[in-house]
This record gives structure tokens, C-alpha cells and sequence, in this order.
């Protein structure tokens, strides 16, 4: 019971979560590429109840930022003339989950601009910038996953179903790919794929990279699974009656490996997300000017961004609570499956 | 013995798998170092192609593999295309300095994994050892790309770190021990980094293995004897609890090596890391196979260590293999 309810717990923080990165048009104030040339690595705004004069608003508001004077990147509040916060304005055009046209934003502020998270070197919100660059390193990790598991699925099936010189050829393989260092596999497989390509193939082919490199742990223990309830009476027994061998595998032997693959699949989806972040944020990625978590961060490589704009690197607190989600639901799920251990197995690829 | 000749073909076989996998993949790529030669206008059109004939561009992938497997075996990992000298030296220099960061490391962490989690699995459920596990706990959730980062941007605003590189400018000329000094401040960031990211995982293992066996019948009956609790401790409960961790002891010199290719980069450490993106960019193609089997080799020869541990720790594997 406690088990259930934890789980459902993790699920619906990380259903929020990932609602504000999928209507990360409504909840971003601008476009992620839209530059304001003019203010370039802006500090993030405070929001503000209380003016400088010592009187209290009931609507939040901001100061805009001015340069100080005499000074060439420090900026302060303009404390002269409060900037009131507006809940659903209406501003730049964006297509909600890629289709519908909208212009409705979850805030806003008229006539000045508004950077909660501080500006980038072209001036661009770095808060709209996480929330889609989200879309792109959530997706590549669920897809990422989604292949991986697959993969594992059908390898670990075979392998464990029909033996044999099956068996020893592909679990040889895995072997193979579970005895190099995770992230040599991903640089290796990245270096034979071609360099300069648009975003959209660089998407998918980071998605194929990470299903090659990752396959090989859920096919190990999907074969173990099948391993055992190939034997299981019941299955016996369907063969009795002359089941095919594809039948089997749907009916009866594959969903014994769900579980498996469930947990397996809380504990990819982040590490997924993760190896995305490092490629992007090496520039094996997905190219500029499309954002994603480790491009976001990339700009931090220059000395100069480290030194002077930390707030640069407040998109890596900001999705720490993604991780968390799925790292409290992988353990819930790996203890539903095996209640009395205390987390032996160290899971998924590393 | 027998055992561990059957560890040792392991790895040898692996070391044979990796490399063809690596070759394979070059067949697959599309473009490579002579293709942005081409580019340049300076250079004739029969350079290159004498240049391809000599690096055997050219011919057939089983013949090129046959080749490289000849040479690597005589010592010669082949020749840097954009370095324009042979990999193996250039490969060493690096790969020595991420070996000083990972065993390092590697020491650290399970210097502090150990007591740390013998301490915590001794007070299970209470207080320290729940505290213990809320900051493991934490710790995970922390990506090694947002650790790197975050301890870096921290010593950069205490400026009581140098943030890059691993000696100063002014190494040749300090004495001794100010060049060790001077040498272990630039290795206190990329270290913690990497003790930081691996702990986690060691301290739960080494809790729960631990844990196990403290729950176990025979400590029962020795506590029943008499016998006191640190003895109980390290001469009874300890051994019992060595063998999977000595299986993630091999495991973790994987997760190390991995972590500090990037850690390696974030921080700009002269090691295999900086080396293998660079070469990656520039298509420099013996390098990234050199490199990607130099740290293969580290592995298998962190898990063969492990193999020879298990086999002095774990006495039902000397029995069986004296079978």
C-alpha cells in the first residue's frame, strides 16, 4: 500500500513537471530565439510585493535593469517606476504541442521585458530557453529509452527463448557493450556519425546513439525473465496445445518481463537525459539555435560567463526536481518488484 | 588457475570485440580527415589521394583491421592524422594524467565509502543512518554535468581554486614540494568532482551488502558466543560481505572512467577527455579507436584485478577452481 501510494506520488510530480515543459509556450513568457540585443547577460529579476518607498502591492511586480553607471556589465534596479506583473497576457505567437496557433502566456509584463532567469550573450530569456530546451532533452530521453528497451526486449527474448548459438552470439555482444565505459561507447559511436547536421537529424541521431549504447542491460535481464517463465507450467502446457512460438512470447512469456522493463525504463529515461545533455553540451549535440538543457549550459566552458554570470548555471538547479521524479520512481518501482532487498542492483548503464 | 586463465580470455576476447566494433563503425562513417583537406584549395588533388593510398584509405575493411591488429601488436597504434605523429605517445601522455585522476579517485571513494558505510549499516534505521541515506539520496539526484559545473562556479567565486589546467605557469620553477603542492590544488576540483559522483553508489552498496549480513544467522550465534562487536564486525561480518563488493569495486573503475572524460573536459584537465572530443571534431580517426581501446584496457584491467581479488577473498571460487 505505502509502495502504491509512493508511486503514484513520484508520478504526479513528474507529470507536472514534464506539463510545464510540453506547454512550454504558454508557460514561457517569450520565444526561445528571440534576441534583445541590448541586454545581453542580464541578471534574473526579483520579483517584488514590497516598492522601494516601503509600500506593499498585492500585485507582484519587477524592476527593469539598467546598466550602472559608468560600468559596462553591471547592472541595477530602476527602482523609479515598478514594472506590475500581468497573468495571461497575450504575446508572442507559438503553436501549442506543435499544431495549435496561440498567443496566450501564463505572465507577462507590458512595454518592458521580464528575465526571471537572466539573459543569455544575445539577450535571449533564459527561462523560455529551459522550458523548451526541456522538449528536447525529455523527448530525446523518452525516445531514447523507448528504443533502448525495445531493442532489449527483442534481443533478450531471443536470446533467452530459442538459446542456443543465439544466445551465445548476442549475450556475448551485450557483454561486449556493457564492458566499456559508458560514455567512451557514446563518443566512439558519435565520432563515425557525420558532424555538421540540422537539428532535426542531430535529434534522431542522438536517440540511435543512445539505443545502441544502451541496450545491452535490459536484453540481459529481459532474457533472464524469459529464461524462467519458458519453464513456468502454464507455458509448458500451452505448448502442449500446440501454441506457436510467437504466441507464446506475446501471450505468455513477455508480459512476465513488464516490471523489468518498467523499472528499467525510470532509471534510462534520466540517464538518457543526461547523456543528451553531455553531448549537446560538448557541441556533439543538437546545434544552435535550437535549445536543449546541455546547450543551455555550454556557454559556462568560457572562463569569462563562469566568472561574471553565475546565474548562467541556475538551469542545472532548475531541473534537478526532473531527476529526482525519476530517481524516487525507479526505487519505488524496483522495490514493488523486489521488496526485500534494499536496492542491490545497480541499475541501468553506467 | 584455471579460473582465472578463463577470467583472462574474457578478456582478452573483449579487448579483440572492442576493436572490431570500433572498426566497424569507421566503415560506417560517412566523410573523413582527407574529406575537409579537400576543401582547402592549396592542397592538390594528388596529395590527397597519395596520402589515402598511404594511410590505406582505400582498401578493404578486413585487410585495414588485419593491418592495425599487426601493428598494434608490434607496439604501434597507428599514426594521428592531424597531429602528423604516431598515436601512442601522444595517447600515453594523456592517458597517464586521467589514470592519476581515476585510481586516485577511486582510492578516495572507497576510503570513505568503507567506514562510512560499515558505520551506517551498524546504526541501520536510526538517526546518522538515516541521515546518511537522505544525503546519498541527494547526491544521486545531482547529474555529473550540473556537479562539475556547480563546483567549479563555486570555486571560481571563492577564487581559492584554480579552475583549469594541472600545474601552474610557474611549476618548472618551483621547488619539490611546492610542485606536488601546487599539483594537488589543481587536482582538489576534477577529484571531488569525481568522488562526489561515484560515493553515492558505493555507500548504498556497501550499507545494504553489509546490512545482509549482519542480519544473518551466523552473526547471530557468534554475538550468542560471546564474542565482542568490533571483532563481530571486521573479522566475521566484513569478509562475508566482501564478494559483491568487490564485483562493484571492478564495476566502478567503468562508472570513474566515464565520469572523468567529462569531468576531464568541464574542468580542463589534460587527459583522455579534452583529447578524444578534439579528435572526434577533427575525424582523426586511429586516435578515437586508440583512445576508446586505451580505456577499455583500463577497464578489463580493473576487472581482472577484481577477478584476482575474488579469487584470494572468496574461498568457494579457489575450490572450484582447483577442481
Amino acid at each position: 500500500m505505502r509502495v502504491k501510494r509512493a508511486i503514484s506520488g513520484w508520478l504526479v510530480l513528474l507529470v507536472v513537471l514534464h506539463a510545464t515543459v510540453i506547454f512550454a509556450g504558454f508557460f514561457s513568457p517569450y520565444d526561445p530565439a528571440e534576441q534583445d540585443r541590448k541586454n545581453p547577460y542580464l541578471p534574473p529579476m526579483r520579483v517584488h510585493f514590497v516598492d522601494a518607498r516601503g509600500r506593499f502591492h498585492a500585485r507582484p511586480f519587477v524592476y527593469s535593469l539598467r546598466l550602472h553607471e559608468g560600468s559596462f556589465d553591471q547592472y541595477e534596479e530602476d527602482t523609479s517606476r515598478p514594472v506590475p506583473l500581468k497573468f495571461l497576457v497575450r504575446g508572442a505567437s507559438y503553436h501549442l504541442l506543435g499544431l495549435l496557433p496561440a498567443r496566450l502566456h501564463l505572465f507577462g509584463v507590458q512595454d518592458e521585458r521580464i528575465y526571471l532567469l537572466g539573459s543569455d550573450s544575445y539577450g535571449r530569456d533564459q527561462l523560455s530557453r529551459f522550458l523548451y530546451g526541456g522538449q528536447v532533452s525529455l523527448l530525446a530521453g523518452l525516445l531514447g529509452a523507448g528504443v533502448t528497451l525495445l531493442v532489449g526486449l527483442c534481443v533478450g527474448a531471443v536470446a533467452g527463448y530459442f538459446g542456443g548459438w543465439r544466445d551465445d552470439l548476442l549475450m556475448r555482444l551485450a557483454e561486449l557493450f556493457l564492458a566499456l565505459p559508458w560514455l567512451y561507447l557514446l563518443f566512439a559511436l558519435r565520432a563515425f556519425l557525420p558532424l555538421a547536421v540540422s537539428p532535426l537529424q542531430a535529434f534522431f541521431l542522438i536517440i540511435a546513439v543512445l539505443g545502441a549504447v544502451g541496450w545491452a542491460r535490459p536484453a540481459r535481464l529481459v532474457r533472464g525473465v524469459v529464461l524462467s517463465a519458458k519453464e513456468r507450467d502454464f507455458v509448458r502446457a500451452a505448448r502442449g496445445f500446440g501454441a506457436t512460438d510467437a504466441y507464446l512470447l506475446r501471450r505468455h512469456i513477455l508480459p512476465e518481463a513488464s516490471s523489468v522493463l518498467l523499472t528499467q525504463a525510470a532509471i534510462l529515461v534520466p540517464q538518457f537525459v543526461l547523456a543528451e545533455m553531455t553531448l549537446s553540451f560538448l557541441g556533439l549535440g543538437v546545434p544552435e539555435p535550437v535549445p536543449s538543457w546541455g546547450s543551455l549550459l555550454s556557454s559556462l566552458q568560457q572562463y569569462s560567463v563562469l566568472a561574471s554570470y553565475w546565474w548562467m548555471y541556475l538551469p542545472a538547479l532548475i531541473m534537478l526536481p526532473f531527476f529526482l521524479g525519476y530517481l524516487g520512481l525507479g526505487g519505488e518501482l524496483q522495490q514493488r518488484r523486489e521488496p526485500y532487498k534494499i536496492g542491490k542492483e545497480p541499475g541501468g548503464l553506467r | 588457475m584455471r579460473y582465472l586463465l578463463r577470467r583472462f580470455g574474457h578478456a582478452v576476447f573483449l579487448l579483440v570485440g572492442v576493436s572490431l566494433l570500433a572498426f566497424t563503425f569507421t566503415t560506417l562513417a560517412p566523410g573523413n580527415y582527407f574529406d575537409e583537406m579537400r576543401l582547402n584549395p592549396q592542397i592538390a588533388p594528388e596529395t590527397i589521394a597519395a596520402l589515402r593510398t598511404q594511410y590505406e584509405l582505400d582498401r578493404p575493411l578486413p585487410i585495414r583491421y588485419a593491418h592495425w591488429v599487426s601493428s598494434v601488436l608490434h607496439g604501434d597504434m597507428g599514426f594521428s592524422f592531424a597531429y602528423n605523429s604516431p598515436v601512442l605517445p601522444l595517447l600515453w601522455v594523456r592517458a597517464r594524467n586521467t589514470l592519476l585522476l581515476t585510481i586516485t579517485a577511486m582510492l578516495l571513494a572507497w576510503g570513505i565509502a568503507l567506514p562510512l558505510g560499515i558505520w551506517s549499516a551498524e546504526h541501520l534505521g536510526r538517526l546518522p543512518d538515516r541521515l546518511l541515506s537522505l544525503g546519498t539520496a541527494a547526491l544521486m539526484v545531482i547529474p555529473d554535468l550540473a556537479l562539475a559545473l556547480g563546483l567549479l562556479v563555486i570555486a571560481v567565486k571563492s577564487g581559492r581554486f584554480p579552475t583549469g589546467g594541472m600545474v601552474s605557469l610557474n611549476f618548472e620553477s618551483l621547488a619539490f614540494p611546492g610542485k606536488l603542492g601546487d599539483l594537488f590544488l589543481h587536482m582538489a576540483l576534477p577529484i571531488t568532482a569525481l568522488v562526489l559522483s561515484v560515493l553515492p553508489l558505493l555507500l548504498r552498496h556497501v550499507r545494504a551488502a553489509l546490512a545482509e549480513v549482519l542480519d544473518a544467522p551466523f552473526l547471530l550465534a557468534a554475538e550468542g558466543h560471546g564474542i565482542s562487536r568490533r571483532t563481530l564486525l571486521y573479522r566475521y561480518a566484513l569478509p562475508a560481505a566482501a564478494n559483491p563488493l568487490i564485483s562493484l569495486f571492478g564495476f566502478s573503475i567503468g562508472t570513474l572512467l566515464s565520469g572523468s572524460l567529462l569531468v576531464e573536459v568541464v574542468m580542463s584537465w589534460p587527459g583522455l577527455g579534452p583529447f578524444l572530443l578534439e579528435a572526434i571534431l577533427a575525424r582523426d580517426l586511429y586516435v578515437v579507436i586508440g583512445g576508446v581501446l586505451l580505456s577499455t584496457l583500463f577497464l578489463i584491467g580493473g576487472n581482472f584485478l577484481a577477478d584476482l581479488l575474488l579469487y584470494w577473498a572468496d574461498p568457494r571460487i579457489r575450490t572450484e577452481a582447483s577442481v
